[in-house]
């Protein structure tokens, strides 16, 4: 069943055109990902769905609902939570969970078995002032505080950006569990390790979607040349890898660099380009093939081009 | 090996407690002159309060700290002299244009009119932000945002420059491009002390600390902690030991 269908959505704010005509479909039970630079359109996408704005043109629809003439009806079955920390600082973590409760004319008991996992890690800090919370734990709350009218679909607005990689890891496999609820859930996140976590993966770029896919298969599309490289000087490692002829991006990627090459270059060399870096002065070079990540596709994707849109 | 001669940062039995909540705990490390010192930790494990004191911000309940060779408990005017400071949180004033932030950024370090105006063309030239200059900072996307930030934050070349989470929220490209920043800064021998959660970036640091309830747990070069704690990325490393965490809450 669909529970979120978007055709051709465009939306410019003054001069600045931040959607130019956005298309995509979500499933009930679907954990869809939307990823792509800041600026790219991300916020304004959750923002025309949760019938915050409205779209200049095109049509959105949630749960079969208009988001232009049946708005009042989507804000009933929707739960979002933005990118930055909205909820109420100086109310507790329980005034601000009862508060949203009866904001949509439910009580918290009524829907503790939605939040009841999530709201375990709380509990001990439930008379605290959501002001003084960490980071890992204003995250939960304002989760808790989206989904305890129970929502059909959900919206999250980059929800781990500054969190820690173990509580992103909780984080995420609460997703899991929300989505075998049969609950839609719109997410995005400026971390590729997430992207590779979602269903489908939407990448946005200059408000247009450039690949809508599952990750496996934008992952099969890649179709380069991809080599991992490192030596004992990495920092200069990078800037020689860029000279060498039909390496398109070059980029620091952990503990290795990755060169992926032009259109065309089937099957390079190692030797050849062991042998060039060892001229240039590295020693305990090591390159191998790989298999592209998700990360490796955006790079390629994305990467580069919206450096320069500012230039003009 | 470290060179004594070349300590920026050396802490000793630093500690600070709020009320009977300890949230640094006899912290002893220190730093060299151009490392760029990864400084790791989940929420709420004391990164940011122990940051403060080695800016000067706040006093140690007990040991000591020495910033670019200036004591935190008594000579915190000089050390603020000597740093840089950037946060995701806070960084540029956004109301103000490009130019305007420069401008009293390098008015606030103490840096003469002529010098401000000369260093402002160079960095503007650098970041490629010429045409930009004339923006309100809160037009500018945040990746550029950030490397303008960090630009300000070295402006007044400090020996150390403080990065609270530089680049959380921007997107793989800018981030790259934000660690070439990086780069180019320790090469111009300031120390970089920055803090992140994306743990690719770990891989970018000379050194990395890891803070598990206000403690440090593990100090080392990326490899060295890979190979100590038999794991294959820095992610592994870092779950390893923040699951040992028996803090609730910061």
């Amino acid at each position: 069943m669909v529970s979120v269908s978007v055709e051709n959505i465009k939306k410019s704010y003054n001069k600045t055109r931040a959607l130019r005509g956005v298309s995509f479909e979500v499933s009930q039970g679907e954990l869809f990902g939307i990823i792509g630079a800041d600026g790219a359109g991300k916020s304004t996408i959750f923002r025309i769905l949760t019938t915050l704005i409205l779209p200049d043109s095109g049509r959105a629809a949630v749960e079969g609902y208009d988001v232009v003439s049946e708005y009042v009806k989507i804000r009933e079955i929707v739960g979002y939570m933005p990118g930055r920390f909205s909820l109420y600082q100086d109310l507790s973590v329980e005034e601000n969970l009862k508060f949203f409760a009866t904001l949509f004319n439910t009580s918290v008991n009524e829907n503790y078995d939605m939040i009841k996992d999530i709201y375990s890690y709380l509990k001990p800090f439930k008379s605290r002032k959501a002001g003084a919370l960490s980071g890992g734990m204003k995250q939960k709350l304002a989760l808790c505080c989206a989904l305890i009218h129970r929502p059909k679909v959900l919206f999250l607005d980059e929800p781990t950006t500054g969190v820690d990689p173990v509580s992103r890891k909780d984080f995420w496999a609460m997703l899991k569990r929300l989505k075998e609820e049969g609950i839609a859930i719109l997410v995005s996140t400026p971390y590729m390790d997430e992207a590779a976590l979602c269903d489908r993966i939407a990448l946005i770029d200059g408000g247009m979607f450039l690949r809508t896919d599952t990750p496996e298969n934008i992952v099969k599309n890649f179709r380069r040349e991809i080599i991992s490289v490192s030596s004992s000087d990495m920092h200069s490692l990078l800037k020689d890898l860029r000279t060498i002829d039909q390496a398109q991006n070059c980029y620091s990627f952990g503990e290795t660099h990755h060169v992926i090459f032009s259109e065309g270059v089937n099957y390079c060399d190692l030797s050849q380009i062991a042998d060039y870096l060892s001229q240039r002065g590295h020693n305990d070079i090591e390159i191998k093939r790989i298999e592209p990540t998700i990360e490796d596709c955006y790079m390629l994707l994305e990467g580069g081009r919206h450096l320069n849109k500012y230039d003009k | 090996m470290i060179n004594r001669d070349n300590i920026v940062i050396r802490t000793d039995q630093l500690t600070k407690s709020f009320g009977d909540f300890t949230a640094v705990d006899h912290i002893s490390f220190s730093v060299e002159k151009g490392e760029i010192f990864g400084f790791l930790g989940a929420n709420g494990a004391g990164k940011t309060t122990a940051m403060r004191m080695l800016c000067g911000l706040s006093k140690p309940t007990s040991g000591e700290g020495f910033v670019a060779g200036y004591n935190i408990r008594t000579q915190a005017r000089q050390i603020r002299k000597n740093i840089g400071y950037m946060s995701q949180k806070f960084s540029l004033y956004e109301d103000l244009k490009v130019w305007e932030n420069i401008r009293l950024f390098g008015g606030i370090y103490g840096l003469k009119e002529d010098a401000i105006r000369e260093k402002t063309e160079v960095l503007l030239d650098k970041l490629g932000m010429t045409q930009q200059r004339e923006r309100l900072v809160k037009t500018l996307p945040l990746g550029w945002k950030q490397k303008l930030a960090f630009s300000v934050a070295i402006f007044h070349e400090p020996k150390i420059v403080f990065l609270d989470e530089p680049t959380g929220g921007v997107d793989p490209t800018a981030r790259r491009e934000f660690w070439e920043m990086i780069y180019d800064t320790a090469d111009k021998g300031i120390t970089v002390f920055v803090t992140t959660h994306y743990m690719d970036e770990a891989e970018y640091c000379d050194r990395v600390s890891i803070m598990v309830d206000g403690r440090i747990d593990a100090l080392d070069t990326p490899r060295r902690l890979k190979q100590t704690f038999k794991a294959e990325s820095m992610d592994s490393v870092f779950t390893a030991l923040a699951e040992t965490s028996t803090r609730q809450s910061e």
